[in-house]
């Protein structure tokens, strides 16, 4: 914003944020990026498996592929219970 | 080759221009339309009436390449290679285009080929990106668009020949168009800055806003040939600055900007 737009008391402006929304999906998208081509099928496969015991709603569920130096995380987050913080699978390769 | 992810955002309009100012400064040009069953370069270059042959007649070895080559009227070296209208899809091949990429270049002799890539991310876009030298990632000051850019980047650094053969990466540019300075400075559009520093590769132009476009692809001109247009001026800045003439960025401040903006402005 500018020292204008602050004198005038004026509200925040919309480049302002549709820069913040633009840093967070691309920020998340650049961490699938290089993800493997089987990741969407192995997801769906957990998934079921996890859906046979407990009952899940898969927009509850974050999957995350992350890099922590030479090796890849893969992580699932699934909420157990409504009030459960969830419970985390974590899969690690060696690059 | 011209590419952008997402649809409408003026592809085919820089494509068109592109092409022309590479051609009126001598280079034996082509440009070809990659958008196969939506064409519509051949009607912003306004040769549709004069299309025979396409691009997929010369895959299929129907016609000779320059049975389908389009001489441009109005400038010389400038040659168009149009769409076709079929619905398959998937009549290109990378075999095909290849084939037809050596021959316009070994045998032909021309310079610049300029691939007008179709919307999205599917095969379309994929074959006119892979043979890639470099791209002119076509961008609207716009959430979304800016998105796509990024895919397509991720896409051409992971997926074009270039890539896959471990050659020099492709040379891409970003090329902002549909720019509105006076929005940009009420906050109400992202900036070139911002684009450029989301999509971290070097600005080639700026076009704005502008009713030229319309009007001339309306006439089937190609806005560049429009000289007292802002967009036409911008596009030939555009062209000078791909062939390595140093030009400052035009358009990019408000024309209307008062004193006191000037003080205190953003
Ligand atoms: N600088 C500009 N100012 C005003 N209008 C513009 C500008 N650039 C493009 N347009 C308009 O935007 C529309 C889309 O342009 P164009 O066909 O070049 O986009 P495209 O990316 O090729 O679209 P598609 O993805 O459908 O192939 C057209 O109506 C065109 O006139
Ligand atoms: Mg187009």
């Amino acid at each position: 914003m500018s020292f204008l737009d602050y004198l005038l008391g004026r509200r925040r402006n919309t480049a302002e944020v549709a820069k913040e929304r633009l840093q967070i999906i691309l920020a998340h998208e650049h961490s699938s990026r290089n993800a493997p081509d089987y990741l969407p099928a192995l997801q769906q496969e957990i998934l079921a498996v996890v859906a046979k015991y407990i009952r899940i709603d898969l927009e509850d569920i974050r999957v995350n592929l992350e890099r922590e130096g030479d090796y890849e995380v893969l992580e699932l987050n699934i909420p157990l219970s409504e009030d459960s913080k969830g419970t985390t699978i974590r899969a690690t390769t060696r690059r | 080759m011209i590419t952008s992810g997402k649809g409408g955002v003026g592809k085919t309009t820089t494509s068109a221009s592109f092409a022309v100012g590479l051609a009126l400064r001598g280079h034996k040009t082509a440009v070809v339309d990659f958008d196969i069953g939506l064409r519509n370069l051949d009607l912003i270059m306004g040769c549709e009436r004069r299309v025979v042959y396409d691009f997929v007649s010369v895959i299929n070895e129907d016609a000779r390449l320059n049975q389908a080559l389009i001489r441009d009227k109005r400038v010389d070296h400038l040659y168009v290679l149009p769409a076709s209208q079929t619905r398959d899809k998937d009549v290109l091949t990378l075999e095909g285009v290849d084939r037809v990429f050596r021959e316009l270049q070994q045998d032909l002799g021309f310079e610049y080929i300029v691939c007008d890539s179709p919307a999205g991310i599917e095969k379309g876009a994929r074959m006119a990106l892979y043979f890639a030298d470099e791209a002119i990632v076509v961008t609207n000051p716009e959430i979304s668009s800016v998105r796509d850019s990024d895919r397509i980047l991720g896409i051409l650094s992971a997926k074009s020949r270039r890539a896959v053969e471990s050659m020099d990466p492709v040379k891409s540019h970003l090329l902002v168009t549909r720019y509105n300075p006076e929005r940009v400075e009420l906050g109400e559009m992202l900036s070139v800055e911002h684009v450029k520093d989301f999509l971290g590769i070097p600005v080639i132009g700026v076009v704005p806003e502008s009713e030229s476009v319309l009007n001339a692809s309306n006439v089937g001109t190609p806005v560049i040939l429009d000289e007292k247009s802002q967009a036409g001026v911008a596009y030939s800045d555009m062209v000078d600055r791909f062939l390595g003439e140093n030009r400052p960025l035009r358009f990019v401040t408000s024309e209307r900007r008062g004193i006191l903006r000037r003080l205190f402005g953003s």
